[in-house]
């Protein structure tokens, strides 16, 4: 699939009218099937266990262990609070970094400390990003320990730098623009409350108590359907895939647009990860 | 888990007194930090029909109880991870047992509690599609059955 | 290689509420992966649970028990302290044992 560097227009009118019939944007009808009890029982007896804690583990290992042809650990890596700091971190991410003049998240400056510090070939990584039945990914073992550590901590996006503040404007565009074949945007799905695809819930991202919670809760979590946790960058590319759009590059300037415009409007939310999802 | 030919009567003995891991253990069977386990019931968990896995836990002729009290969701989302809670109010109550009715193997697990565990079973099971999901209790050698429909949305076996 | 099991072993009253995450593929045989072969069937057959050296939960499960498996198990007249040993063991004879003590909730 082309890279999502340019987003192209397909004509598929029956998409669309599938499209219309499952997420029903103008059609406000809620049968009410997600304050049904019987999926209730589930998803709360689900969350309090939670084998994304098996990752945050493993991540933590990850993270002190020397590794990789240079044989470092991720100790000296810079998150935003200065090298080898990982409590409050993810609270503050995405932000700017003057090493590599960009504005990253978590995981694309996951990536650039595996790659400088460790010696890592950055299409390997990339290549292993998410894990599989076959093989668990480094990556998301260390999203899960790293965002644990911000828990009790509030999310706190705080756009000092004006590359931050591009960058969360870009969001907010690229949030209400509509795309590709069946002409979604996020607000499609994700402008209004009480909606849902088949069982699965669509949290209200312009609702800011919406945001914060499913943000400050939500990614990473462990997702039963997966067997392994899965990050904002694995949801994001998921949403593209479901709005049949071009594959999102990992750690893309668009992916980091889109997750600086999200955090930053969960400012406040109170971190506790990993999340539970199907 | 057999005692050694001729020293069955003295072990047996041992066992009354003692207990049988203790029993074991003096007789030199067994360290003593190593607990023992249930042999695997390998023709209960193989079994294909119900009545067959049923009949494996020699529960074919379980009575329905009230008293077993299976907390599981209506409808599970993700057919993959069932969570399964049992309570069993009968009293000595010796193992709880849970049966996925439609499975292509319905015997899912057999569980013995001792020495002051409750008779309280939590587990996430695989669902192959809606089924029930039955408890079998067996308290001091009587078979006891509880069962209720867990839906499924999506298949969890493959 | 095996992965070390999260105990949570808490005192609830006088009953220790211990709660179990365990790290394994649980495998039906059902399964192919991505080059199309057959993953064998890989799953914990025997799971215990000891209490100050006492067996008190002796499980036998099947494959059809979720992968990375929860479980849980309740003990009465529980104390601080109390010392808790999870062993479990699979079909192809792999084994793993962990420990915990009961703590406050």
């Amino acid at each position: 699939m082309k890279s999502s560097g340019n987003l192209i227009v397909l004509a598929a009118s029956m998409f669309l009218v599938l499209a219309v019939q499952s997420v029903s944007a103008q059609n406000k009808v809620d049968t009410g099937l997600t304050q049904y009890d019987g999926l209730a029982v589930g998803r709360q007896m689900l969350a309090e266990d939670n084998p994304g804690e098996l990752w945050v583990e493993r991540g933590q290992q990850l993270f002190h262990e020397k590794r990789g042809p240079k044989n470092a650990s991720l100790e000296k890596c810079d998150l935003g609070q200065g090298p080898g700091v990982v409590k409050g971190a993810f609270a503050q991410l995405p932000r700017y970094f003057a090493d590599t003049d960009k504005v990253q998240d978590l995981e694309s400056r996951l990536l650039t400390c595996m790659v400088e510090l460790q010696g890592f070939k950055r299409e390997d990584i990339i290549r292993m990003r998410f894990g599989n039945l076959d093989r668990n990914s480094d990556l998301e073992a260390l999203v899960s320990y790293i965002g644990a550590q911000s828990n009790g901590m509030r999310m706190d996006v705080r756009l000092t730098h004006v590359r931050e503040r591009e960058m969360y404007k870009a969001g907010e565009y690229l949030f209400y623009r509509r795309n590709g074949p069946l002409d979604f945007a996020c607000v499609t799905c994700h402008g209004d409350s009480g909606k849902r695809i088949r069982l699965q819930d669509l949290p209200n991202m312009t609702k800011a108590q919406e945001m914060r919670e499913i943000i400050a809760t939500g990614w990473p979590a462990y997702r039963g359907t997966h067997s392994t946790v899965r990050t904002m960058q694995h949801r994001l590319y998921d949403c593209f895939w479901q709005m049949r759009l071009p594959d999102l590059d990992f750690g893309s300037d668009l992916s980091v647009a889109i997750t600086t415009y999200l955090n930053r409007s969960a400012n406040g939310g109170v971190i506790k990860l990993p999340g539970v999802r199907r | 888990m057999n005692p050694l030919p001729g020293t069955r009567r003295s072990f047996l003995r041992l066992a009354a007194t003692m207990g049988a891991l203790t029993a074991l253990a003096t007789a030199g069977l067994l360290k003593t930090t190593q607990a023992v386990a249930a042999a695997w019931n390998k023709s209960g968990f193989e079994s294909k029909a119900l009545a067959d896995a049923m009949k494996s836990l020699g529960a074919s002729s379980a009575v329905e109880s009230r008293d077993i009290v299976i907390t599981a969701p209506d409808i599970a989302e993700n057919g993959a991870v069932v969570p399964i809670e049992v309570v069993s109010r009968i009293p000595n109550t010796q193992s709880i047992s849970i049966v996925a009715e439609k499975n292509p193997f319905p015997l899912a697990a057999i569980m013995e509690f001792a020495h002051g565990a409750e008779p309280y079973a939590y587990v996430r099971i695989k669902m192959g599609q809606t089924s029930n999901v039955r408890a079998v209790v067996n308290a001091g050698g009587k078979f006891f059955t509880a069962a209720k429909e867990v839906k499924i949305t999506v298949g969890g076996c493959g | 290689m095996t992965e070390p099991m999260k105990i949570r072993a808490v005192l609830k009253g006088d009953v220790a509420d211990i709660r179990v995450l365990v790290a394994h593929p649980m495998e039906t045989g059902q399964r192919k992966d991505a080059s199309g072969a057959i993953v064998p069937m890989h799953f914990i057959q025997s799971m215990t649970v000891t209490y100050n050296g006492n067996t008190v939960y002796d499980g036998q499960w099947s494959q059809a028990i979720s992968r990375n498996p929860v479980f849980a198990v309740r003990v009465k007249s529980a104390k601080l302290g109390d010392k808790v040993v999870v062993t479990w063991s699979d079909n192809k004879n792999e084994k793993r044992t962990d420990e915990a003590t009961v703590a406050a909730g």
